[in-house]
C-alpha cells in the first residue's frame, strides 16, 4: 500500500487538526457565555467573535484545498452506507464551518449591534430586523448544538476506524507519519 | 493496508475506550453548558426574575419596558479627550438615538408609581464604532453583586416568606441605604429634570495609553423642580412621556455629559457605594435632545442599549455588572424581538 495518496496532504492535515482545536474551543465558549453573568461573560464573547471569524477565513481556504487536491479514497472494505456516511458527514462539516460563523455575524448584523474584532469594524451584512434576528439566532443555536454532535460522531467513528477497523482511514488525516 | 484481525476481547477494550472519550466529551460540553449545575447563576435566571407575578409583557423589554425613543446629538467640547481617545470625545457633533424610561418590567404601570428613571443612549462616532450606556436616576446602584441583585428579586417575589425582604437587607445592609434615598429623595415631573448616572465604573484609556477609572452622568440644564408623589398621582398614567414630547417640540432638551474621575483607591467595583463629592469632574460636552417619538415604531425599541458596546478607548472595570447586565440585556433582547408579533404596534397600545 502506498502510504502517500492515501493520506490527505500535510497542509490538509495541518488544518484539519488547527480547527478541530478551534472549533472544539468555539462551541464549549458558546455555551459556556451564555450560561454565566459572571465577567467570564465579555472575556469569553471576545474570543467567540474573533475566533469565529478565524474559523470562517480557515474553512475557506480549507474548502480550496480540498477542491484542488481531494481526500484519499476510502478503502474499499468501507460498506456502502459507511462510506456515504462519511461523505455526507464531510459536506456537513463544509456547510457548518462556513455557516455558522455567517450565521452569527448576519445575527449580530440584524440586531444592530456593531460587528468588532481584532479592532476592526467589519460591515453589517444583514439589515436590522427583528425577524432576522430570531430567524438566525435559534439556528445558530440550533446548527452549533448539531455541530457539536456531528463532532461526537466524528470522533467515535475515527477511534473506530483506528482501533477496531484499523483499515487506514484514520491514518489518513492522523497527524504524525504513519511509519 | 491490510485489515488485521484483531480479537474480540480487543475489540470490546476499544468499544469500552471509544464510550468513555464520547462519554467524557459530551459531559464536559454539558457541564460548560451549565446543564450539569442548577445553581449557576445564568442571565436567564435573572431575566426570569425580573417577570411580574403575571409573567412578563411579551414584546417588551424585560425590565425598564415602559419608554419613549428620541433622536438627537452628543455635542463634544473636547474635554474628555484627555482621559479617553473614544471618537466622539473629540471636538464635534455625533448623533445620539436614545430612550427615556422607567425602572419597572411592566409597560403600562402609571409614571408616578415608578420610582427609578433612565436614560439609555447609543452614541455613533464616524468611523461607526459606538458607545451605548443605559444610567438610571439614583446616585447608587440598590446591591453591590449581580448574585446580591438576584438575590433582591428572588426576595421581593417571595411571598410565603414575610420576612424575606427584611433579611434580604439584613445580609446587604447598602440596600437598606438604597431604600432610605428612594424614600426621602425629591420627585420631578419630567425626564428633562433628572440627571442620569451611570452607576458602573468603566476604564479610559487616552491617546498616550494611560489608563483612568471613571464614572459619568448626564446632568440636566434645566433646573429640576420637586414634587410631591401626590402630586404626580394626580397626573395622568404617562404624564412624562407627554411632558417630554411637549418640551422638546417647544425647544431642544440638554444634558451635560460630566466625567467623574476616581481618585486612587475608590471602589470602582461596587456601584452601590458613591465615590465622594470632591472628585475631579470634566465637562466633556451636551447631549441635545431633538426628537421625540412614540417607542412603538421608534428607532430606539430594537436596540440593545448593552453598556458594553464601547469604543477604543473605553472598557470595563473590575465592576461586575457591565458583563452581567450585557448577559441578561442580551437574552431580553433575543426574546422581545422572537415576541416581534405581540408587541403593540399602533398607537392607543401599551406605549404612550
Amino acid at each position: 500500500m502506498s502510504p502517500i495518496h492515501d493520506r490527505f496532504t500535510p497542509l490538509q492535515r495541518a488544518l484539519h487538526w488547527l480547527m478541530a482545536i478551534c472549533i472544539l474551543a468555539m462551541l464549549f465558549i458558546g455555551v459556556g457565555m451564555v450560561s454565566t453573568v459572571r465577567p467570564d461573560y465579555l472575556s469569553l464573547v471576545s474570543i467567540h467573535k474573533p475566533l469565529g471569524i478565524v474559523i470562517l477565513v480557515l474553512a475557506l481556504i480549507r474548502l480550496v484545498v480540498r477542491l484542488t487536491r481531494g481526500a484519499p479514497p476510502l478503502p474499499a472494505s468501507m460498506p456502502e452506507p459507511m462510506k456515504l456516511a462519511a461523505r455526507l458527514s464531510h459536506l456537513a462539516f463544509y456547510l457548518l464551518m462556513i455557516g455558522l460563523p455567517l450565521i452569527g455575524w448576519g445575527m449580530l448584523s440584524a440586531a444592530d449591534y456593531p460587528v468588532v474584532v481584532f479592532g476592526m469594524h467589519l460591515p453589517s451584512i444583514l439589515p436590522h430586523s427583528n425577524g432576522l434576528h430570531t430567524l438566525l439566532w435559534n439556528a445558530h443555536r440550533t446548527l452549533a448544538l448539531c455541530f457539536f454532535a456531528l463532532i461526537v460522531l466524528h470522533l467515535a467513528a475515527a477511534l473506530l476506524h483506528a482501533l477496531v477497523r484499523r483499515d487506514g482511514v484514520f491514518e489518513a488525516m492522523a497527524p504524525w507519519s504513519k511509519r | 493496508m491490510a485489515d488485521r484481525p484483531t480479537s474480540n476481547a480487543s475489540t470490546f477494550r476499544s468499544l469500552v475506550l471509544i464510550a468513555i472519550v464520547v462519554i467524557a466529551l459530551v459531559a464536559a460540553f454539558a457541564f460548560t453548558a451549565g446543564w450539569l449545575s442548577p445553581g449557576r447563576l445564568t442571565p436567564a435566571k435573572i431575566v426570569n426574575g425580573l417577570a411580574p407575578p403575571g409573567g412578563a409583557a411579551l414584546g417588551f423589554r424585560r425590565n425598564h419596558a415602559k419608554g419613549i425613543c428620541f433622536t438627537g446629538s452628543f455635542e463634544s467640547n473636547g474635554g474628555a479627550a484627555a482621559l479617553s481617545k473614544a471618537p466622539m470625545f473629540a471636538p464635534g457633533s455625533y448623533p445620539v438615538t436614545g430612550r427615556f424610561n422607567l425602572a419597572t418590567a411592566d409597560p403600562k404601570a402609571p409614571d408616578a408609581t415608578v420610582r427609578v428613571r433612565g436614560l439609555s443612549l447609543r452614541i455613533v462616532a464616524p468611523n461607526g464604532s459606538e458607545w451605548r450606556t443605559a444610567m438610571i436616576d439614583a446616585p447608587f446602584f440598590p446591591v453591590a453583586t449581580p448574585q446580591a441583585f438576584y438575590g433582591l428579586l428572588q426576595a421581593s417575589a417571595n411571598e410565603s416568606d414575610p420576612d424575606a425582604m427584611k433579611n434580604f437587607i439584613a445580609a446587604h445592609p447598602e440596600f437598606g441605604t438604597f431604600v432610605g434615598w428612594a424614600g426621602s429623595a425629591p420627585w420631578t415631573a419630567s425626564y428633562a429634570q433628572d440627571r442620569y448616572n451611570s452607576l458602573n465604573s468603566f476604564i479610559f484609556t487616552n491617546a498616550a495609553g494611560e489608563d483612568q477609572a471613571v464614572r459619568w452622568s448626564f446632568v440636566p440644564t434645566a433646573q429640576p423642580e420637586a414634587v410631591s408623589p401626590d402630586q404626580l398621582k394626580a397626573k395622568g398614567a404617562d404624564f412624562l412621556a407627554a411632558d417630554i414630547t411637549q418640551r422638546v417640540q417647544s425647544a431642544p432638551q440638554r444634558w451635560t455629559l460630566v466625567v467623574t474621575v476616581a481618585n486612587p483607591g475608590d471602589p470602582t467595583a461596587d456601584p452601590s457605594k458613591a465615590w465622594p463629592e470632591d472628585r475631579r469632574k470634566v465637562d466633556a460636552g451636551t447631549l441635545v435632545v431633538n426628537a421625540i417619538e412614540p417607542e412603538a415604531n421608534g428607532p430606539c425599541r430594537d436596540l440593545n442599549f448593552d453598556p458594553t458596546v464601547l469604543p477604543s478607548g473605553m472598557h470595563v472595570s473590575d465592576d461586575p455588572f457591565p458583563a452581567a447586565r450585557s448577559a441578561a440585556y442580551s437574552v431580553s433582547f433575543n426574546r422581545r424581538t422572537a415576541e416581534d408579533k405581540d408587541y403593540p404596534r399602533h398607537p392607543g397600545g401599551a406605549t404612550p
